[in-house]
């Protein structure tokens, strides 16, 4: 009996809640076509086909043979596929005397870009550290001399350089161009590593000194292990930035120490015989690879490290 | 007793700012001397200074009788718990604790024995192999705690610790650090914005304001006999009322006037002289005003016009001598507003200030 009385309030209950819930609740019904949604995905899908037609033509004629790219349908499919042009692009297409393709340029990158990316993030840390935690006597002008520094244009400090890497014996090594890539990374660098490290707190730092430990002890042990998605998105752009680079490339070393890039430009623009499109369009491709491939194993840990930045900041 | 911390003529200036002003400062070896004052009163740069983590423009810093003005803050024998707890993210607990004695090189079976004894005195123990991340508020600090005490020295910086934690946190820590001061007898030197910290946990407070100490006194006098009247309304919560008028006779003993209200002053422990005509003001604690207690000469009547209880006891706002004032009474009497009450004072316990220079008199 007690049981069949609890019930029916219980009953009762319910249906006077579900009788109060005849209106409105809970999370409001979105159309799928509604106005935002058709602005929103048609403007972003706009922008995507605009930014990928490039890669797609790209990808597909260096798939092609000489015969089919001649008959000029640049947006068909390959009608038979064929690595061929990959296969010249890295080892046989001609740069001067050479034919030994592009791999010649990958090797040369390879050994600019490590040594300038580690380089040049490992001083600009310790230069950032250093803004942002130690107080020093001529701070100041030393910060401001080298954010200066991120605006000048490159092109007005090449022939002095030039002098200089002469004066100093290594110009047209590969030496001569490292050094080149680390001091122009350091504006920008040792700026990012100064917010990020300002932007950790202040106290951190205090308590390890009131621990006893110095300059390398604190950097060591206390901000370099804070510090991952910053040093991330430093090595982003160093890699990035150094890979991609053209002029101090060509301007700086001796023909066999030509990096990708330039090498890349030799061989498209070489004069004689026939454009090969297909080669041209794999080797730019295999160029472009190393960036490429940065980005997508990277992707978010750059965005956490800029958004860590920013927000901080 | 030695002087366990001595600070003179310290000054700081960050600029043009003064933020320190040839301050003095002498702790006794074993007190717990607490830094009180509002915020930008230069009370945290007073204990970075004495960590060593700020440079003085000028003046010279002792602990323990050794001048330690340009030492490094590792050489000074402190230890220093912030207010963000400042633990290092990427250590476990156990780590944290053991940073400075790893640094200084320290064996490690005499690290793990203070590891030990500083996770039993805060119970840390089933923490140790944990990450701070993990860790709530009030944990954090504890370690923050356990950082200081396993470096094994003689004083102890705190810099607004409880201030991030909640009210029921707080609270609990604040006994806990009271029961540490009384078992480790060292000295400490505790910053705070927050009167009941200061008043529960400190053998002496120092209230600052402007860079300069106001007062520096045990809880008892600061809260009962405050020097000026910036001390006499920071202290004490809800605050003092505070009447204007000057001082008077009536029938042959000394009085205060104020807006056709006279206070008698018996009882009061003047320092000087009570002058008639001198302007003055008048401060009396809401707890320190009794209502409807037993009929004498001096009582007022006024009218209740707020009533906020708060549980233990019942604070109620009067319309007196034309302006508002508090009394605090016990929870369990309740006035309802309108009502009509007779008051009567303490005078011992009451204050009179300067109107001019804001003294005591």
């Amino acid at each position: 009996m007690a049981d069949q009385a609890t019930l029916n309030t219980a009953g009762a209950a319910s249906a006077a809640s579900s009788g109060s819930r005849s209106g409105p609740s809970g999370k409001r019904p979105r159309p799928i076509f509604s106005t935002r949604n058709i602005v929103l995905y048609g403007t972003l899908t706009l922008a995507a086909i605009y930014y990928l037609i490039p890669l797609y033509v790209m990808v597909v004629t260096s798939l092609k043979t000489m015969p089919e790219i001649r008959m000029g349908n640049i947006f068909s499919p390959p009608v038979e596929i064929t690595f061929e042009p990959w296969v010249k692009a890295w080892a046989q297409a001609c740069t001067g005397l050479n034919c030994d393709g592009l791999s010649r340029g990958f090797y040369n990158s390879v050994r600019i870009t490590v040594p300038s990316v580690i380089i040049s993030i490992l001083i600009a840390s310790i230069n950032g550290y250093a803004l942002a935690n130690w107080r020093f006597k001529g701070m100041e002008t030393f910060f401001t001399v080298l954010v200066v520094g991120a605006f000048i244009p490159y092109q007005v400090m090449i022939y002095p350089i030039v002098i200089v890497l002469r004066e100093l014996g290594i110009y047209g090594t590969l030496s001569g161009l490292i050094i080149v890539h680390t001091i122009f990374g350091m504006p920008i660098l040792t700026l990012l590593f100064r917010n990020y490290f300002a932007s950790l707190p202040e106290e951190l730092f205090k308590a390890a000194r009131v621990d006893g430990a110095g300059f390398w002890n604190i950097y060591f042990r206390i901000m370099l292990p804070m510090s991952l998605p910053i040093f991330v998105v430093a090595m982003i752009i160093q890699i990035t930035g150094i890979w991609n680079d053209f002029l101090f490339g060509v301007v700086f070393t001796r023909p066999e120490y030509y990096p990708m890039t330039v090498q890349l430009n030799n061989i498209v623009n070489s004069v004689q015989g026939v454009k090969e499109y297909n080669v041209n369009m794999a080797a730019t491709i295999l160029t472009g690879l190393v960036p490429l491939i940065v980005y997508f194993v990277s992707g978010k840990l750059f965005v956490r490290g800029i958004a860590a930045g920013a927000v901080k900041g | 007793m030695n002087s366990s911390v001595s600070v003179k003529d310290l000054t700081l200036k960050f600029g043009a700012v003064t933020v320190l002003d040839k301050l003095n400062l002498d702790i006794k070896d074993g007190e717990f001397l607490v830094l009180l004052g509002s915020s930008g009163c230069g009370k945290s740069t007073l204990l970075n200074c004495i960590a060593g983590l700020l440079e003085p423009t000028d003046g010279q810093i002792f602990i323990k009788d050794r001048n330690v003005t340009w030492e490094e803050p590792k050489d000074r024998g402190i230890g220093m718990v912030f207010q963000s707890y400042a633990l290092y993210p990427q250590m476990t607990v156990e780590k944290n604790l053991s940073f400075g004695l790893r640094i200084a090189g320290m064996d490690k079976a005499e690290i793990d024995k203070r590891v030990a004894r500083a996770s039993e005195i805060l119970q840390i123990g089933p923490l140790l192999q944990r990450k701070p991340a993990a860790l709530s508020g009030g944990q954090r600090q504890r370690v923050a705690i356990g950082r200081a005490l396993v470096r094994d020295v003689d004083v102890f910086l705190f810099d607004e610790p409880l201030s991030n934690l909640d009210a029921k946190l707080r609270s609990e820590l604040r006994v806990e650090i009271k029961r540490l001061h009384q078992n480790l007898k060292n000295t400490m030197i505790y910053v705070t914005h927050d009167q009941i910290e200061a008043l529960t946990l400190a053998d002496r407070i120092a209230i600052m304001r402007g860079g300069l100490i106001q007062q520096l006194d045990d809880p008892m006098t600061i809260y009962n006999e405050p020097k000026n009247l910036y001390v006499a309304g920071f202290i004490g919560s809800p605050a003092m009322n505070f009447f204007k008028g000057e001082i008077t006779t009536a029938d042959g003993r000394p009085a205060f006037a104020t807006n056709g209200v006279t206070f008698m002053l018996d009882g009061y422990k003047a320092k000087g002289p009570l002058r008639p005509g001198t302007k003055a003001i008048l401060g009396l604690r809401p707890e320190h005003i009794s209502v409807d207690g037993p009929e004498t000469a001096d009582t007022h009547q006024a009218v209740v016009e707020i009533e906020e209880p708060m549980g233990a006891d019942n604070l109620i706002w009067l319309k007196h001598a034309g302006q508002s004032m508090s009394v605090r009474i016990g929870g369990s009497r309740r006035y309802n507003p309108g009502a009509q009450v007779k008051l009567a004072y303490d005078m011992s316990v009451a204050s009179l200030f300067d109107a001019e220079s804001e003294l005591r008199i």
